[in-house]
This record gives structure tokens, sequence and C-alpha cells, in this order.
């Protein structure tokens, strides 16, 4: 299971690839990939939005359902998907609690 | 301390509108990413995990309290409240916008100050000791020395696409506070038997993934060679240094793969043609650049003060700063102060807006408005009287500024690491944080004695975990964080290359792991004078392996 990643261009803000091609900020909104037909997909839309100044640096990382939820492999994405460990109020984290 | 002329300030605001073009463009889809990344990091505005990074420069670790407010200003509207002051005395803002940075450096225009030399292969920003022009065992002031490097250096059009980036430290103290042997050049202020001001320099040292400590290339440079023999040095880096391969591309590997002997001859070569042209210093040009550093007018005081004492002898956490946050200064009755930036289980460098605020207000009242950032992250007031440091005291006490732990365990240097780095392979300052806590007690810290642990999050050794007497390097195994350590580093005028002790720890182990080293020291020195660096070099890494991993 693999999500498309990237930083916004205008503010860096940190997105996912969600349903349709459009950037999410979080990413229990972001589109899960299943096979490589959808990946080489999500990718090409990926290098459009790059093109059209969307996003920067745009990727796929690895994912896995973890009770229920979509959460990446690694800790780097991990810490991307929250905000750093050391300031849990700051980042994507500090919404998620507020919301 | 330096102020702009006419030609600094034009080129500063020339520099802000051509960004702020390139950022117009790059917006209006003129310039692809590709195009404009290289732009963007020669304004220090990197792309890193959360957000953009701004790196601000803070050449030589000097600034007054007027740009000190502004950083606290920009850390306050346009990042969220607080910066990270970095192991090359610059500060990093970790949340700006793109569309903000233009205005950004506008305002940091507006007091003298720029993002230029901290990002890309050109000569980065001149590091020096942080107690310079006030530290007792100074044989002069280094700063107009970097100033005279920085005008020197700044957009010099042969050296802007070297093949990797070129750092400078310059000391003007025997007691080297600024690291010079792992720098690729390191310039080191002496006399030699006439008097003359000169330089010892060395070249070729760095750390990252290949360390290495310097290697002399002259004992003795007379002051008015300084640029001539710099810019050889540049040139035969330039012509010569690899461009094939970006991890051999540093200046030290061109050292170890050529040779010292056939790499001085070509720098002594090159030195001869270009010696007496007009990059030759001028005696005058040298004391008009130093006039701008002049010392404040600092009355001889009596050492001895009532009020400092009484209050030295009340108060357990005044006499805890007193005992390690002091450092000698020239003048009697004064000393520099470090302000330090490791509260008990914080993090490692960063500062709040308030605090910035406050540091500003400090130097204003009792330091003669001069502030400096170290290499190891803290905060200098470098002229303070003696009889006022109580009254100093209380407003650090009040903003959380006020740990007596300088040099000891807990002032531990640490990078961004994986909370904000995307370089970074494990994260460094919870490391920190926890080993903090581990020790943070004022009578343990006082017991264990000069002690310098430093981490970095990658092998880029952002963290200078090499020359750390306790080094931790963090890496990922198997999608786990893990921490590799190494002992007996050092970066002052005996500099040394830690070696790694054995396996590494992982995350949970690595603090108790710490703590087993220290904890062996204790048993194994002599008295207490003798630090964990003299210990280590004393009986090497044995009892070290044996007590981690009782391999005996």
């Amino acid at each position: 299971m693999k999500v498309v990643t990237a930083n916004r261009l205008l503010d860096g803000e940190v997105v996912w690839q969600g349903a349709g091609g459009a950037w999410v900020e979080l990413l229990s909104l972001a589109h899960v990939l299943n096979d490589k037909d959808e990946l080489d997909a999500a990718m090409t839309q990926a290098k459009r939005s790059v093109a059209d100044r969307e996003v920067v640096e745009a990727y796929a990382i690895d994912v896995a359902e973890e009770d229920g939820s979509v959460m990446p492999v690694r800790l780097r994405e991990i810490i991307r998907a929250a905000g750093p460990t050391t300031h849990p109020q700051l980042g994507k984290q500090a919404r998620v609690v507020s919301a | 301390m330096y102020r702009y002329d006419e030609f600094d300030q034009d080129f500063v605001s020339q520099r802000t509108e051509q960004f702020k073009d390139q950022v117009r463009r790059r917006l209006a889809g003129e310039l692809t990413e590709e195009e404009f990344k290289p732009l963007r990091l020669m304004n220090g505005l990197y792309l890193q995990l959360h957000a953009y990074m701004l790196r601000v420069a803070i050449p030589y670790g000097t600034l007054n309290s007027r740009q000190m407010r502004m950083l606290a200003h920009i850390a306050r509207t346009y990042d969220k409240g607080y910066g990270h002051f970095t192991t090359r005395q610059n500060i990093q803002f970790n949340w700006p916008k793109l569309e903000d940075t233009p205005r950004i450096l506008e305002e940091l225009a507006s007091v003298e100050m720029h993002a230029i030399q901290t990002s890309g292969n050109c000569i980065r920003n001149v590091t020096a000791d942080h107690f310079a022009g006030a530290a007792a065992d100074e044989i002069a002031d280094p700063r107009p020395y970097a100033e005279i490097l920085r005008q020197w250096s700044s957009l010099h059009p042969e050296f802007s696409f070297l093949p990797r980036k070129f750092k400078i430290a310059i000391t003007g103290a025997p007691n080297d506070r600024a690291a010079v042997q792992v720098h690729d050049i390191g310039l080191q202020l002496t006399r030699d038997e006439n008097g003359e001001t000169g330089f010892t320099v060395f070249v070729g040292g760095g750390l990252g993934r290949t360390p290495m400590i310097g290697r002399k290339v002259r004992d003795f440079l007379p002051e008015e060679d300084l640029l001539a023999y710099s810019e050889a040095i540049l040139r035969v880096y330039n012509r010569y240094g690899r461009r094939d391969n970006k991890y051999k591309a540093r200046i030290k590997i061109l050292v170890h793969e050529t040779g010292l002997e056939d790499l001085k001859r070509d720098i002594e070569i090159e030195f001869e043609k270009i010696r007496y042209g007009v990059l030759r210093l001028p005696d005058e040009e040298v004391r008009r650049i130093e006039a701008y550093f002049s010392p404040p007018p600092l009355e001889v005081l009596p050492e001895a003060d009532k009020g400092f004492e009484a209050r030295k002898a009340a108060d357990p956490a005044f006499a805890q700063f007193v005992l390690n946050n002091l450092n000698p200064h020239r003048v009697p009755g004064y000393v520099s102060v470090t302000i330090s930036m490791k509260p008990v289980g914080g993090i490692p460098g960063d500062a709040s807006d308030t605090q910035m605020d406050v540091i500003a207000d400090l130097a204003e009242r009792f330091g003669h408005d001069e502030i400096r950032i170290s290499h190891e992250q803290n905060v200098i007031l470098p002229h303070v009287k003696r009889s006022e440091l109580p009254a100093l005291f209380d407003t650090l006490v009040a903003n959380d500024l006020a740990e007596g732990n300088a040099g000891l365990i807990t002032d531990i240097i640490a990078c961004p690491g994986m909370d904000y780095c995307a370089l970074a392979t494990a994260r460094s300052i919870p490391v920190a944080q926890r080993i903090s806590e581990r020790f943070g007690s004022a009578e343990r810290q006082n017991d264990i004695g000069a002690l310098k642990i430093k981490i970095s999050g990658c092998i880029n050794a952002c963290g200078h975990h090499h020359v750390g007497h306790i080094g931790i390097l963090g890496l990922e195994k198997k999608g786990e964080e893990f921490y590799q350590i190494t002992l007996g580093g050092s970066a002052n005028e005996n500099s040394s290359i830690g070696e790694i002790v054995g396996r590494g720890f992982s995350s949970d182990q690595v603090v108790d792991a710490i703590e087993t080293l220290v904890d062996t020291y204790i048993g194994l020195r002599s008295d207490k004078e003798e630090t964990f660096l003299d210990v280590y070099r004393r009986l090497g890494e044995d009892p070290f392996k044996e007590a981690l991993y009782g391999t005996g």
C-alpha cells in the first residue's frame, strides 16, 4: 500500500494526494494506492501538479493499516504526518488534537 | 561591531530585490523548481520535512540588540514563535512560508542582516571564537579578519561554484573555542618573534562522512597575506577538488588524496603569483576594519564585589551559574556571560521570541549592546560587570534562561535531526533531552565536570558528534532509530576525532549506555580534576568497552 506525498509550493505544508488528485493536508484523507497501475497514474497526476506549481518534490511512500487508519511505515514519514515529536503543540498533530 | 557601508547596504538590498523577483517568477511559473532551488538555497531557504526553513547568517556570531529584536520579530510574525541557533553561529526559522520570505529578507536587510552564504557550494559565513574581543587569553580580536574574509568571499565570482561548500573558522586565542582544526581553513591568530600579528593556517579539516583534522600548512602567515593566501588555497581547491563525487568533493579529500607536501607546494606556487597583487592587505585597511570592533570603554574595577559575593553565598543556583557560565575577561571586574540555551530537558539552541527580546534588553542594560552566538548553540554577553551579575541573573531566572550548565554534560550540541531535517536518519533532540534529564541535577553535573556530548541525526555531522568527548550518531537500522557512540573526540587546540566504541544502541538503550560510560569514568578518574577526555586519553577505550559490552 502506498500514498503519494509532497510539500505545497506556497508554504511548504506537507500534503498527500487525495481522491481525484486533489492535495489534502491530512493523511487520513489520502488516496491509498493498491497496485502499480494506480501508483503510476497517481505519479503522473502528481507530476502535473508539480508542473502546475501546486506542490514540489512529490514521491510515493509505503503505508500500512493500523487500527483502521492508514499509517506510514517509516518513522520519517510518521513525523512528517504529525509534526516534530519535540513540539506536540505544532504541526498537524496539534490540529488533530484540537479537532 | 561592523556597520554596513554604502556598498554593503546596496549589495544586500539588491540581493533582496533579486530574490523577491525570483520568488515572483517561481510563483508565476516562469521558473521551474529545478531552476528556482539553487536560487532559494543561495538565500538560505531550504525545504525541510514540515515546511521551508530559512537560515539567517550571523557572521562570526556577532550581533546587537536591534538585530536580536528583529530575529524575535521574525519568529513572532512569520514563524511559530521561536528560532534555533545552529552549530555555525547562525539561526534557523523552521516554518516560514515561501511567499513571506522576500518580506523577511527585507526586514533583515533593514538591520544589516541577510541569509547569504548560509547554503550552497560557496565560501560560507566565517565563524569565530564567541568570546572574541573580550577573552583574557586572547592575542587579538579575530573578528576584523573574519569581516575582511567576509568582504572578500561574498559573491566572489571565482568561488561561487566550488566543488562543494567551504567553511572558514578563526580564533584569536591559543585556547581554541572556534574548532578551527575541523574547518576547511582554520586560522589561529599568533605573533612571531618580532611581535607581528599573523596566522597559523590549517587546511582540510572537516566532519561529515569522512572526518579529518586539518593539516598545518603554515606556522606563520603574515597579516598582509591573509587574502592572497586564502585565495591561493581556494584556487588550488577549485581547480583540483573532485567534482565527480559529491562525497569526495571537500578539500579534506583533496588534501588526503594529493598528499600534504604536494598540496602545500601547489598553494605556495599559486600564492607567489598573486602575493603582491591587489589582495595584499594594506595596514591602514586592516586598522580601519579593526576600529569597527573597538571594545566598549570599560573602566577597570575591583575583581571582588560585595553584593556579588553575598549572593553567591546565599543562592545555590546563582553559585552554580557563576561556577560554570562565566569566562575570564581581559578587563578586571568584567566577565563574559554564557546564557545557556540548554535548559535541563529542553531543546538545545531553541529560543522563543520573548527570550530573544529579553536577551536584547539584557545586552543593552548590562552588556554594551553586544551579543554573540556560540557554535555550541549558546548566547553570550561578552562584556558584563561582575557587580551586575545578580541583577542580570534575576532576569534570566524569570525567563528560563538561567541554567548554570555551560561546558557540563547537559550543555549538549544537537542538530535538528529527524524532527525537522530532510536528510536526517534519526532524531537528535529527544536523545539530548533524555540525557539532559538523566544528568540534570546540579550536584551530579558538577561532580562529572567538563564533558561535551554532541549528537548528530545523520552522517553529515551538523551536531559535530565526531569531536564530542562522547559523540552520538543517529542512524536507521531495519526501520528503527539506532545510535552509534564515539569516544575521545575534541575540537579545541588538541583536536581529535572520536573512535566508534562498538555496536550501536537502540533509542531505548542509548541513555543508559551514556550513563554507563559516565559512571565508568567516575570510577576510573584519579581525582576530580581529571576530565572524561583525560581519562579516555590515558586509558583508551578498553575499560569503556568492557563496561558497555562486557567483552573482557
